[in-house]
């Protein structure tokens, strides 16, 4: 992992002593809320509807089980107990008190942790393929270029008032777990002809009350240019992006009115004077950057375990958890495991300190202390022996993390929505209990497969519902909770946006509408079908129909 | 004529609060001072700017509420859901106060 050098110690050092003292004048009157607040928020901390919101950042999805341990300390010292993890690779805290933050961030930067750069119209914390380093299908580790942007990003002063947010991911594999084409600038690592490691550059994707999928304006950008390539894209749309409008202030509209092509013109014209500049990466410095994320000292090992294999055929509850939280690991003998956090009828995302205490211990005994945070609000064991994943299911059963659904029906998205979130308009976290509820029959979940529902409580679309394969949008009707429901999106490498499926249903009426669209898919599906295949092929209307077909 | 509070969030831990008949703030609905005059509002408005710059609140405003049976409810859900918690987890906020999971349990 990667570890805090002076600079980066004194950067976290000196804003968290900054940070009290502003707060303290804050308390004794020297500065008004309307000084205040952007200065909280360049801190990660919000006012929500019942208390503030302090939002910690992960990069790249990255914990150490140190840094895990001191989450739920924090949790628990400071908080109700609990943590979020968030869309973002993000942790939030719900109920922080004003005076305790200065504390709060001191004790994070004691672990190399910080709230820099999760609010705020700057480039934001980086996101990455939770599986960075260990995934099979995985050219290089997306987190050495995450950090890379990381240590060019943080406090960059030219990019410290964009227009607007900016959003980046990056993934190393072809398999995009990191919804790359979703973001301002997504990278997508592939090799060219003669077989070197470069980056496909997406940019103008995003998700809010204008989705869009990201346009490619590189199809190969060597590595060494990968920070004058990204700087030259931000001065663009730092010159050209629109401020009068908060609405079409992100980059997804600049690539639209100018043309993806002229957009690319653009850059590349500005790049061509800066990218042999003091930007270009040499290879020295690539290799320092890589040293920190050297693979961690695996065995040896038979890729076949057979104790593993056996407990399978006598298991089917281990066998079935295997199936759909278990991922292909690089080396022989290792798997990844995901730690569900969507346990039925659960609160997606949550995690109380006991749990992140629980997994901080699994991860120190069988992952070399490593833990990831994924966007799909789940953790990420990301290096475990074969043979050792019988005990760890055994350990993560009896501290209820082992529920077997990764990338089933109830492993929902769930934005906090009107439960907590000042900006919503309905609530999404009891919709998701609800469905999770409803399908609570693991069997028959694994039955119906696959099955991406992602749910936000507004058009912001944290709950990333636009690319949901049953997306669930909450609206306020005269003050009453109402559910669009769009079909058919996607986040991965064939991302797409859902189509809405006609007028929307009440929250008494949603769980039934749900059940009512997997029943249709199972009715129309063909052998190994995925639901957007058979959406697909049969279009809307089989799914309109049985759904308003009592209207 | 509508009938309205006004409502803040504490300075000091984001708390909902309510402005009272006697220029306090409550964090009970049933304590704020209702009115349905708009100039008396309006004084109601002028009061919680003055609680602002004594630094006891943040983003105070007016919120339309009901009144049946004497038992004050906010309209909004946004604004129901401020007055008692998070409704995923009834342990949380004003709804698990000690002697009032009672009254919370009908709503929302």
């Amino acid at each position: 992992m990667y570890r805090y050098d002076e600079f980066d110690r004194t950067l976290v050092a000196e804003r968290v002593q900054q940070f009290r003292g502003q707060v303290a004048r804050r308390l004794s009157g020297e500065l008004s809320e309307v000084e205040f607040k952007p200065l909280r928020l360049m801190n990660g901390l919000y006012l929500q509807l019942h208390a503030y919101m302090l939002r910690v950042a992960i990069p790249y999805g990255t914990l150490s089980a140190v840094q895990l341990r001191m989450l739920a300390h924090i949790a628990r010292r400071y908080d109700k107990g609990y943590g979020h993890f968030t869309t973002r690779q993000n942790v939030q805290f719900n109920w922080p008190k004003l005076a305790d933050v200065p504390d709060i961030l001191e004790e994070l930067a004691t672990v190399e942790m910080h709230a820099i750069q999760t609010s705020g119209n700057c480039i934001r914390n980086v996101t990455a393929d939770q599986y960075a380093g260990a995934a099979a299908d995985e050219i290089e580790d997306p987190r050495i270029y995450s950090e890379i942007i990381r240590q060019w990003s943080t406090l960059h002063p030219e990019f410290s008032f964009l227009p607007r947010k900016f959003k980046i991911a990056v993934t190393g594999a072809a398999n995009d777990r990191a919804a790359v084409r979703l973001h301002d600038i997504g990278l997508q690592m592939r090799r060219n002809l003669k077989g070197e490691a470069g980056f496909e550059v997406i940019v103008g994707g995003g998700q809010g009350r204008t989705p869009v999928i990201g346009k490619t304006i590189r199809s190969f950008l060597p590595k060494r240019h990968l920070l004058s390539y990204l700087e030259a894209i931000l001065r663009v749309y730092n010159q050209l992006g629109r401020r009068d409008n908060l609405y079409k202030a992100r980059i997804k509209i600049l690539v639209n009115e100018t043309g993806a092509q002229e957009f690319a013109r653009l850059v590349e014209a500005e790049w061509a004077e800066i990218k042999h500049g003091a930007l270009a990466l040499p290879g020295e410095e690539l290799a320092r950057i890589e040293a920190y994320f050297a693979p961690p000292l695996y065995e040896p090992l038979d890729a076949v375990a057979p104790q593993f294999e056996a407990r399978k055929r006598e298991d089917p509850d281990f066998a079935r958890w295997v199936q759909t939280n278990l991922a292909a690991h690089r080396q022989p003998g290792y798997a990844i495991v995901n730690v569900s956090l969507k346990p039925v009828g659960g609160v997606p995302g949550d995690a109380s300190a006991e749990e992140m205490e629980a997994l901080a211990g699994f991860a120190e005994r069988y992952s070399f202390g490593e833990i990831r945070v994924t966007h799909e609000q789940n953790l990420v064991l990301p290096h475990v022996r074969l043979s050792d994943v019988p005990a760890l299911w055994a350990a993560l059963k009896a501290a209820g993390l082992a529920t077997a659904n990764i990338g089933l029906l109830s492993d929902i998205i769930a934005c906090p929505g009107l439960d907590y979130c000042n900006l919503a308009n309905a609530r999404a976290i009891p919709v998701a209990q609800r469905i999770s509820t409803r399908f609570g029959d693991l069997k028959r979940q694994h039955d119906i497969g696959g099955l991406k529902i992602k749910i936000s409580g507004c058009i912001n679309a944290c709950g990333h519902h636009h690319v949901g394969e049953i997306g669930i949008l909450g609206v306020d009707k005269k003050g009453e909770e109402f559910y669009q429901i769009t079909l058919g999106g996607s986040a991965d490498e064939n991302a797409a946006l859902g189509k809405i499926i006609g007028p929307a249903f009440s929250y008494d009426a949603v769980v039934d509408a749900v059940e009512t669209i997997v029943e249709t898919y199972l009715d129309v599906r063909q052998t190994g079908e995925g639901f957007n295949d058979s959406l697909a092929r049969v279009g809307l209307t089989p799914f309109k129909e049985k759904l308003y077909a009592a209207h | 004529m509508t009938l309205k509070v006004v409502t803040a969030n504490r300075l000091g831990d984001g708390d909902v609060v309510y402005l009272t008949a006697e220029g306090a703030w409550s964090p009970w609905l049933e304590e704020a001072r209702a009115s349905d005059d708009e100039a008396q509002q309006a004084t109601l408005l002028t009061i919680a700017e003055r609680a602002v710059t004594a630094r006891l609140v943040v983003e105070p405003y007016l919120m339309p509420v009901t009144e049946e049976a004497g038992a004050r409810r906010a309209l909004s859900q946004r604004e129901k859901i401020r007055a008692r918690g998070p409704t995923v987890r009834r342990d949380l906020g004003k709804q698990a106060e000690p002697g009032r999971q009672e009254e919370f349990r009908r709503d929302v």
